[in-house]
C-alpha cells in the first residue's frame, strides 16, 4: 500500500519541482513535506474542513455583520433617519417650534400616525396596518417636499400620492409582496371607525421599517401587518388632527448626548398627551437590527473558536503522532546535522499548510454562506440596495486566525522534535510500560475478556491522549446539541406562547379606551365564546436609578384565556395591589418581589404612584407589566374602562366574528394568534431548516474529522499489535473488533462530555441572543440529546469502518519483519 | 575548524556513559581511554551492549558522555553547546546505520541530496551514488530497493559531503554475507580513495581483517586494541 501510494505522490511532487540533480528546486525536505501530505490526504484534509468550517462562519459572520453595519448607517444617513421619537395625543403643530428650539436638535419632524385594521383581499382574517402621514402641507406638493423630511421613504416602484386625493397610498414592500398585490389594488381601512377604500399606487421602504414587526410580536408576520404612507391632508383629515400631529421625529447635531433632549421634549409634549420619548437605540426596527448584529457577532467568534480549537487539537494529535512514528528520521536528520529550529520549521509547514488550505476553503464557503445569509436577511431587513460584497479585511483575519491557531496546536507537538536527543531515538524505544492496577481489579470483578481488558488497558495507560480524544469527538457532540437547540427552544417558546400561557384566538385593541359596557359588544359578536377585557396604559417604570418604558396591563382576576405563568408554568394570581413584572422587566429594572417600584402613567392625568412588585411572570419576548384591573383603575383614578380584549372563538365561525370586527368602528388592532402561530411556523421552517442543515453538515465535519484521525492514529499505534493477533490465529473480524471497540469506547466516554460542553454552548448562546425583544429559553429535549449522541455514534463507526479497511490489507510478515 | 597531522583526529580521555532505559539504568561505558589517527580505518568489536553504538555516539556528537573527554583535532565535543554539536555534524561526520534509516517518502537520490542541501561543499547526489554504484537507481524509493542497496544509498549520503569521518553502526548487521560484503566495499573504497577517516562498529569479528586497527569492548571498557599489518579486501572475508 505505503509503495503505491509513494510512487503516485512521487508524480506529483516531481511535476512541482525538478530533478534534484539539475537546477533550482524544492528543497529535499519540502518534497518529503508534499509527498507525505499526498500520502495522508484524507486525514490532512479532515483536519482542513474543520478549519474550514471554523473560517467559514467567522468569514460569513463577520462579513456580514460588517456589511449589515455599513449599508444601515448608509441608509440612516441617505434617509435621514430620526434619532428621537415621539407619540403623543394631540398637539397643535406650532409646538414643532417649541421643539426646534431645544439644544442640540437639527430637524423636526411631525406626522399623524395611527394604527388601523385593514381587510386585504384574499386574507379572511382582518390585518392591522400603521398609517403614517408624507411631509407636505395643503399646498405643497407630496414630491417635491419629501426629500427634505426626516424618516425619507425609498419609492421602489409606482409614484407617491396626490397630496388632494384622499384614497392614494403607497404601502410597504414587505406587505406588498406578502399579499402578491399589484399596484392599483385597493385595500379596505378602517380608519377613525370610517371604512374607507385606499388604492395603491407605490411601494416603498423606509429606514424606520428596515424590520416590519407589528409591536408584541416577536417575528415579523408581512401578510398581516403593512405600513401605509398617504398625503398628511388625507390623514389630517381622516383623524380630526387638521392643523396637529400625534407624532414626532428628531434629528440631532452630530455627537448631542440623546438622554437631554428626551427628558426636554418630554415636558414639552406632556400636555398634549405624550407618552414617552425615546431614541434611535429602542425603536423597534432599529433595535431588531442592532441586535441581529449582536448576535451575528456572537455567532462570529463562539463558533469559530470552538472549531478552531478543535482543529488545533486534531493537528497536535496527529503531528505528536507522525513525530512519534518519525523517530528516527528525525534522529537521522540531526545526526547530519540539521538543527533542531530546521527540522521543527519542517514539521510546523505541516500544519501551516493544512491550516492555509483550511482558510482558503473557509474563505471561499464563508463568502459563499455570507452571501446565502444575506438573501435571507433581504427577506426580514428591507434596504434599497442590498448586495453583498465580499471584504478582504475579514478575509484576511479569518486567514490569521486560522494559521495562528493552527500553529499554537503544533507548537506544543512540535516542541518534542526540539527536545528529542538524536542518540536516544536511535535506540529502540523502551516498550510501553504498563502496570497492574485498579483495572486488573475491575476487570476480573466485572469477568472481561482479555481482549477487552487490553482496550481499556490501553486507554488507561495514556490519560492524556485519552482525555484529549475524548474532549475532541465530544466537540462534535456539543455542536450538533446546539445546532438543534434553536428548534427545540422556539418550539418550547411557542407551546408556552401560545398554547399554555396565552390561550385566546385574537386580541383585539380599541382606539381608545372605552367604557366597559361598550366592551361587552365583544360579547354580543356572532362566534365568540369567550372574551377577557383589559386594560392597557403606557407607563414608566422607575426603581432606584434605573427606569423602562413599558405598558401595564390590568386583568381581571378570573381568567382563562391570558395567562401569567411562573418560572415552573404555574399560573400566577395577580394579587389585588401590586405589580406583576416579566422576568426581563425585573431584570432590567434590577428589582425583585417585595421591593417598590414608581410608575408615571404617560397619559392623561399622569399619575405617579408607587407599587410593590408581588410576583414574576416568566415570558420570552417583551418586557411587560402587569396588574390587577380594579388596582389599575384606582391608580388611573378611573371608572371601570377597556382598552381591548382576548377572545375565544368558535373555530367554525370565525370567518363571521373577522368580518363583524373590521366594521366595527371602535377596533384599532386585531391580532390573530393562530395566524401568528403559523406565521412564526412557515419563517422558523423555511430559514430554520436550512440553517441546521448547515450545522449538522458542520457538526459531522467535527465528528469525522476527529475520529477518522483517531482512528488512523490508533491503527498506526497498533498495526503491529493486530497483526501478531492475526498471525496467532484471530480472525479479520476479531481483530476489527478490537480496534472499532477502542474507538466506540472513546465515543461512549465523549457523548456524555459532549451534552455538558453542549449545555454550556447552548448557556452561552443563550446569554449572548438575549434581548429585551426576546429570550430563548435554555431547553433541550431529550430527542436533541438522542440525535446527537446518534449522529456522533454514526459518524464515529463510519471514519472506524473506513480505516479499518487497511486491516484487511495489512501485510503480516511485512508488519512484523519492520521494527515497531 | 583547522587539521593538524600531528595531533591524532579523535582524542578520548576518560569516557564514561549511563542512562537510563525504562526503568533500569545502562551503564553502557565505564571509562574508555582512545586515539584514532588520521585516515586509519578501525573496526570496533564487541557483543550486544558492549558499548560500541554508545562511543560511536559520543564520537559522531550525538550524545554527551556523563564523565570524561572527547577531543576532535583542536575541539572540545564534550563542552560544546547543542548548536556547536550540529555544526559539528552537518560539516565534518559521515553517519551509516544498521538499519539504514532512509525516509521512506524520499527516492535514493533526494536521500542523498538531504545532505548536500546543508552541505553543498561535497558531491552531487548522482556522483554519491555513482560511488556506491547505485547511479542507475537513483529515483527509486526505499521500499523498491533491497536491503544491500539501502545500505548503499545510506553510504552514498553519508560520504556526498565528503566528511572528516566515517561512522558506520553495524552497517552489514541486517544484510546477508554476499551484500555484507558489497556494502563493505563501498566503505573501504571511501576510506581509500578519500582518505576519510573510518569507524566501523560490529559485532562480526571477521570483519577485523579489513582494518588497520582492531579494537574489542566489553562490558563498557576496551578490552583489546590490535594492529593489523595488512589489511585485507572485503572479497577475501567470509562468515
Amino acid at each position: 500500500m505505503r509503495k503505491n501510494s509513494a510512487r503516485s505522490s512521487q508524480r506529483s511532487v516531481d511535476a512541482a519541482a525538478t530533478s534534484p540533480t539539475t537546477g533550482r528546486r524544492l528543497p529535499t525536505l519540502d518534497r518529503k513535506l508534499v509527498r507525505e501530505l499526498c500520502d495522508s490526504a484524507a486525514a490532512s484534509l479532515a483536519i482542513a474542513t474543520v478549519i474550514a468550517a471554523g473560517v467559514a462562519v467567522f468569514v460569513m459572520a463577520l462579513s456580514t455583520l460588517g456589511f449589515l453595519n455599513e449599508t444601515r448607517d448608509a441608509y440612516y444617513d441617505r434617509y435621514r433617519m430620526a434619532d428621537v421619537f415621539a407619540s403623543l395625543s394631540r398637539a397643535p403643530e406650532h409646538i414643532a417650534e417649541d421643539i426646534a428650539q431645544i439644544p442640540g436638535v437639527a430637524g423636526v419632524e411631525t406626522r399623524v400616525v395611527s394604527e388601523v385594521t385593514i381587510r386585504v383581499p384574499g386574507l379572511d382574517e382582518p390585518a392591522s396596518g400603521r398609517m403614517v402621514s408624507l411631509r407636505g402641507g395643503a399646498t405643497d406638493s407630496v414630491q417635491a417636499d419629501r426629500r427634505r423630511g426626516l424618516n425619507a421613504i425609498h419609492l421602489v416602484t409606482g409614484r407617491l400620492p396626490r397630496w388632494d386625493a384622499a384614497d392614494e397610498v403607497i404601502t410597504s414592500e414587505a406587505f406588498f409582496e406578502a399579499n402578491r398585490l399589484t399596484l392599483g389594488d385597493t385595500i379596505d381601512g378602517l380608519l377613525n371607525g370610517r371604512l374607507q377604500r385606499m388604492r395603491i399606487v407605490g411601494v416603498a421602504m423606509s429606514p424606520e421599517y428596515v424590520f416590519q414587526i407589528r409591536s408584541g410580536d416577536f417575528l415579523p408576520d408581512d401578510r398581516r401587518f403593512g405600513i401605509f404612507w398617504t398625503s398628511r391632508q388625507h390623514l389630517e383629515a381622516a383623524f380630526d388632527m387638521q392643523g396637529a400631529f400625534n407624532d414626532v421625529s428628531l434629528r440631532l447635531l452630530r455627537g448631542v448626548a440623546t438622554r437631554p433632549v428626551i427628558e426636554r421634549l418630554d415636558q414639552i409634549l406632556e400636555p398634549f398627551g405624550g407618552i414617552g420619548s425615546y431614541g434611535r437605540s429602542d425603536q423597534l426596527s432599529a433595535r431588531f437590527l442592532d441586535d441581529e448584529i449582536k448576535q451575528l457577532r456572537a455567532t462570529g467568534l463562539i463558533v469559530p473558536l470552538i472549531f478552531l480549537a478543535v482543529s488545533a487539537f486534531l493537528l497536535n494529535i496527529v503531528l505528536a503522532r507522525r513525530i512519534e512514528l518519525q523517530r528516527e528520521a528525525i534522529a537521522t536528520l540531526k545526526a547530519f546535522g540539521y538543527s533542531g529550529g530546521e527540522i521543527a520549521w519542517h514539521y510546523l509547514k505541516f500544519a501551516l499548510v493544512i491550516s492555509i488550505v483550511g482558510a482558503v476553503l473557509g474563505a471561499a464557503v464563508g463568502t459563499w454562506l455570507a452571501v446565502g445569509l444575506c438573501e435571507l436577511y433581504s427577506q426580514f431587513f428591507r434596504f434599497p440596495t442590498f448586495e453583498f460584497r465580499p471584504s478582504p479585511k475579514v478575509i484576511g483575519w479569518g486567514a490569521v486566525v486560522s494559521v495562528t491557531s493552527g500553529s499554537v496546536g503544533a507548537v506544543f507537538a512540535v516542541s518534542r522534535v526540539l527536545r528529542l536527543h538524536p542518540a536516544e531515538a536511535m535506540r529502540p524505544a523502551a516498550p510501553a510500560h504498563y502496570r497492574h492496577g485498579w483495572l486488573d481489579a475491575l476487570a476480573r470483578g466485572l469477568g472481561l475478556t482479555p481482549t477487552l481488558t487490553m482496550t481499556l488497558r490501553r486507554l488507561t495507560r495514556r490519560p492524556i491522549t485519552t482525555a484529549l480524544s475524548t474532549f475532541g469527538i465530544a466537540f462534535a457532540t456539543a455542536v450538533l446539541l446546539v445546532s438543534n437547540f434553536a428548534v427545540d427552544a422556539i418550539e418550547f417558546m411557542i407551546e408556552f406562547q401560545f398554547v399554555t400561557a396565552q390561550r385566546q384566538d385574537l386580541r383585539v385593541g380599541f382606539q381608545h379606551a372605552v367604557a366597559a359596557s361598550a366592551a361587552d359588544e365583544l360579547q354580543n359578536i356572532d362566534g365568540v365564546v369567550a372574551v377577557e377585557t383589559f386594560r392597557a396604559i403606557p407607563v414608566r417604570l422607575r426603581h432606584s436609578h434605573l427606569d423602562h418604558r413599558t405598558t401595564i396591563l390590568g386583568l381581571d382576576n378570573q381568567r382563562r384565556l391570558y395567562r401569567l405563568l411562573d418560572r415552573d408554568g404555574r399560573p400566577i394570581r395577580v394579587p389585588p395591589n401590586g405589580l406583576v413584572l416579566s422576568d426581563k422587566l425585573a431584570e432590567l429594572l434590577e428589582v425583585s418581589p417585595g421591593q417598590d417600584v414608581t410608575v408615571e402613567v404617560l397619559e392623561e392625568r399622569r399619575q405617579r404612584a408607587t407599587v410593590p412588585v408581588v410576583a414574576i411572570a416568566s415570558e420570552f419576548s417583551g418586557t411587560n407589566a402587569y396588574m390587577d384591573r380594579p388596582a389599575l383603575h384606582r391608580l388611573l383614578q378611573e371608572d371601570r374602562r377597556v382598552s381591548g380584549g382576548f377572545l375565544q372563538v368558535d373555530s367554525a365561525r370565525k370567518q363571521a366574528v373577522y368580518d363583524t370586527l373590521q366594521e366595527t368602528p371602535r377596533t384599532a388592532a386585531v391580532t390573530i394568534q393562530t395566524a401568528s402561530l403559523e406565521a412564526i411556523r412557515k419563517t422558523i421552517r423555511e430559514n430554520q431548516a436550512m440553517m441546521q442543515a448547515f450545522n449538522v453538515g458542520f457538526a459531522c465535519v467535527i465528528a469525522l474529522g476527529v475520529v477518522y484521525n483517531m482512528a488512523r492514529i490508533t491503527m498506526a499505534e497498533r498495526e503491529r499489535e493486530l497483526a501478531t493477533l492475526r498471525v496467532i490465529g484471530f480472525t479479520r473480524s476479531e481483530v476489527s473488533l478490537m480496534f472499532l471497540g477502542e474507538l466506540m469506547w472513546v465515543t461512549l466516554l465523549a457523548i456524555p462530555v459532549g451534552w455538558s460542553i453542549g449545555w454550556g454552548l447552548c448557556y452561552a448562546t443563550v446569554q449572548a441572543f438575549e434581548s429585551e425583544l426576546y429570550r430563548i429559553p435554555l431547553v433541550i429535549s431529550r430527542r436533541n440529546l438522542i440525535l446527537a449522541a446518534g449522529v456522533t455514534l454514526a459518524a464515529s463507526l463510519a471514519s472506524g469502518l473506513v480505516v479499518r479497511r487497511s486491516l484487511d490489507r495489512l501485510d503480516l510478515v511485512e508488519v512484523l519483519k519492520n521494527q515497531g | 575548524m583547522s587539521t593538524s597531522l600531528a595531533e591524532p583526529v579523535f582524542r578520548v580521555r576518560g569516557l564514561t556513559k549511563a542512562y537510563p532505559l525504562g526503568e533500569v539504568t545502562v551503564h553502557a561505558l565505564r571509562g574508555v581511554d582512545l586515539d584514532v589517527r588520521e585516515g586509519d580505518f578501525t573496526v570496533m568489536l564487541g557483543p550486544s551492549g558492549s558499548g560500541k553504538s554508545t562511543l560511536l555516539n559520543l564520537l559522531g556528537g550525538l550524545d554527551l558522555p556523563s564523565d570524561g573527554t572527547i577531543r576532535y583535532r583542536d575541539h572540545d565535543l564534550t563542552a560544546a553547546s547543542q548548536a556547536e554539536l550540529t555544526l559539528y555534524r552537518r560539516r565534518w561526520v559521515g553517519f551509516v546505520f544498521q538499519f539504514y534509516n532512509l525516509i521512506p517518502s524520499l527516492t535514493a537520490a533526494e536521500n542523498v541530496a538531504l545532505v548536500t542541501d546543508i552541505c553543498p561543499a561535497g558531491m552531487t547526489p548522482i556522483e554519491a551514488l555513482t560511488m556506491v554504484g547505485l547511479s542507475d537507481r537513483a529515483d527509486s524509493f526505499p521500499s523498491q530497493l533491497s536491503g544491500g542497496q539501502q545500505q548503499r544509498v545510506a553510504i552514498a549520503r553519508a560520504i556526498a559531503k565528503r566528511p572528516d569521518v566515517l561512522l558506520c553502526d553495524e552497517p552489514t548487521g541486517a544484510l546477508d554475507v554476499h551484500t555484507g560484503i558489497g556494502v563493505l566495499e563501498a566503505i573501504e573504497s571511501v576510506n581509500r580513495s578519500l582518505g576519510t577517516t573510518t569507524i566501523v562498529i560490529t559485532h562480526n569479528a571477521a570483519i577485523g581483517a579489513i582494518a588497520d586497527r582492531v579494537i574489542t569492548l566489553r562490558d563498557g571498557r576496551i578490552a583489546e586494541d590490535l594492529a593489523n599489518a595488512t589489511r585485507q579486501s572485503p572479497r577475501e572475508l567470509s562468515w
